[in-house]
């Protein structure tokens, strides 16, 4: 078997038995970086060099005994909003060119404590706003399985990076979809674990109360355990919560899991390719065991104005730190204060980062705070009211990750109302604290990934690794890539085993 | 509603970004279309429904007060554009 045609597990497997090197897999991901990077560019930062040092010492680590994590020495990438010392951090913002964090996100600490082996910092959305990572201060990112679309966003580097087999895994964040839309739209198995289940210590903010960490990976498998090592109670994040970790998932028996098909998830707006493939997911689950149990989450159309409102508002309120006078963009030569408030941050936001934050202030400010904030939270309320009751009927809810396959670029350049209209499958799982994950469930006609997700109870991961490991074993849409960046499109559908 | 470019003006200085004649036109119509669109939320009755701001709030978590290191203080002012005495170097703000 190919290196690349391993999964991140596999290769910790053959690493360990020292039938593969550190030093020669990371090497392999660096030549495939090259190769592909001038098409792709899913990365803002490669660090080669101290990669290369790095796979050395994991080596001698993994030889000596010191590491012995199962991902020990497999490559990965790191999303360019997850603190990392000394590496050159920037939320694809200007306002963030050449700030070097002096601290590790409490996640890249545990990644550096198993013998991970980081390759670099992936393009994103500017500070994770937007769903396309066009809105990258340093260039788009493009689809590994047809360079005219976009990767989804906002962790578009994360999921492409893992897509074209650049790095074996990577971290990404989501707000509202920001690593299921990607997972989804770049054939990739992506999870948003609960709120509260994974650090934000050294994540930098967008929505406080919405963000989380988690992996984009190959499959449900590596997903898993990413998300195991990632997980737990952190005294730096005051949100983080003491759970047991998720189980990694064994078998195909899925006896007894009920799931539930949410109605509204299948209605007007959702494509049809898209459709089919979805409730072939169902289907397929059924025929391992599953039951499937109709669903409703009546508050599904309010999920996304609520989202906006809120998520802005917060954001309004991260972004005020940037003053431009401790870290990050500055101007020069202005002597007024507010002058230079001004300055730094009109020139150092883009377009989409500023519409959001005066949306936010808007929503915050005296006389309308109650009508839309306070309203806002309130349908939160509701809507992790209809999820509440959805657990009553059933284990886990299956339903698309994004009503589309991945877009053109530019194709919502004009209008980004329209682009806020793909999060409606995932904005609502954040704004209920809920895991959700996405996995590849098939191809369209154009040979571009389908993306099916799988939403849990609070802390109920280790279901939606069980369901989506047992579909992977009878299914190898995850095992399908991309032929190497520049070259043509991707695999057609029916990929049954 | 209507958002008058007098608001996007106060918006704006709320928020410490500048806004011009050349650009508050168009700043007016983004946030006029997105707050319309926002405005759905007006169709449902919230008036006994209590807000939610964390989806599982942890209320008081502290620990123990004891001394413990700190960023030091050549890191804190690592990325800082201009630093003096050991202190960040700001623009005079009293005369």
């Amino acid at each position: 078997m190919e290196l690349f045609d391993l999964t991140a597990l596999e290769l910790g497997e053959r690493i360990r038995a020292r039938e593969i090197g550190v030093e020669e897999a990371t090497r392999a991901c660096l030549s495939r970086i090259e190769a592909q990077e001038g098409t792709l560019h899913a990365f803002i930062t490669v660090t080669a060099e101290a990669a290369l040092r790095r796979a050395r010492e994991v080596q001698r680590g993994i030889d000596d005994g010191t590491y012995t994590h199962p991902l020990a020495g497999v490559p990965m990438a790191i999303k360019d909003l997850i603190s990392t010392r000394g590496v050159e951090t920037t939320c694809a913002s200007r306002m963030l060119k050449g700030y070097v964090p002096t601290y590790d996100a409490t996640v890249v600490r545990k990644l550096d404590a198993i013998g991970a082996v980081c390759l670099g910092k992936t393009n994103m959305d500017e500070f994770a706003m937007g769903s396309s990572t066009e809105s990258s201060a340093f260039g788009v990112t493009r689809n590994p399985w047809d360079a005219s679309r976009v990767p989804g966003g906002s962790s578009g580097g994360s999921a492409a990076a893992v897509a074209a087999r650049e790095v074996f895994y990577a971290l990404g964040s989501d707000t509202g979809g920001s690593i299921r839309q990607p997972a989804s739209f770049c054939g990739v198995t992506g999870v948003k674990p609960t709120y509260g289940a994974v650090s934000r210590y050294g994540l930098i903010a967008y929505a406080s109360s919405l963000d989380q960490i988690g992996p984009i990976a190959i499959d449900a498998r590596d997903a898993a355990a990413v998300t195991r090592l990632l997980a737990g109670i952190d005294p730096l994040d005051a949100t983080s919560v003491d759970a047991p970790p998720p189980a990694m998932p064994e078998g195909d028996d899925l006896s007894g899991l009920r799931v539930g098909v949410p109605r509204e998830c299948f209605a007007d707006g959702l494509n049809g390719e898209v459709r089919a493939r979805v409730l072939a997911v169902g289907d397929a689950l059924q025929a391992l065991g599953a039951t499937l149990v109709p669903v409703e989450l009546p508050m599904l159309p309010y999920a996304i104005p609520a989202y906006y409102v809120l998520a802005c508002a917060e954001a309004s309120s991260n972004l005020s730190r940037y003053d431009g006078l401790r870290y990050g963009f500055h101007p020069e030569g202005i002597e007024d204060l507010h002058e230079y408030y001004l300055t730094a941050r009109s020139e150092g936001f883009g377009a989409e980062v500023k519409r959001r934050i005066l949306l936010g202030a808007f929503a915050l400010s005296s006389g309308y705070y109650d009508a839309y904030y306070d309203k806002a939270q309130r349908v939160r309320t509701l809507i992790a009211r209809d999820f509440a009751r959805c657990f009553e009927q059933a284990d886990v809810l299956l339903t698309p990750a994004a009503p589309t396959t991945a877009y053109p670029l530019g194709a919502h350049a004009d209008d980004p109302i329209s682009m806020y209209l793909g999060d409606i499958y995932t904005v609502s799982i954040n704004l209920a604290g809920l895991p959700g994950m996405s996995l590849p469930c098939g191809f369209d006609g154009d040979g571009l990934p389908v993306g099916a997700q799988l939403i849990g109870p609070a802390f109920g991961e280790s279901r939606l690794f069980a369901a989506a490991h047992a579909y992977q074993t009878h299914t190898d849409f995850h095992r399908r890539r991309p032929p190497e960046a520049g070259a043509a499109k991707g695999a057609k559908a029916n990929g049954e085993l | 509603m209507e958002i008058t470019e007098k608001l996007v003006y106060y918006v704006a200085e709320l928020a410490h970004l500048r806004m011009d004649e050349a650009h508050v036109a168009q700043a007016a119509e983004d946030l006029s279309k997105m707050i319309g669109y926002v405005d759905k939320l007006q169709e449902l009755d919230t008036d006994s429904v209590p807000p939610t701001s964390h989806a599982n709030a942890r209320a008081n978590v502290f620990r123990e007060d004891e001394e413990r290191e700190s960023m030091p203080r050549e890191d804190a002012l690592a990325n800082a554009p201009q630093s003096k005495d050991g202190c960040y170097a700001v623009p005079r703000t009293v005369e």
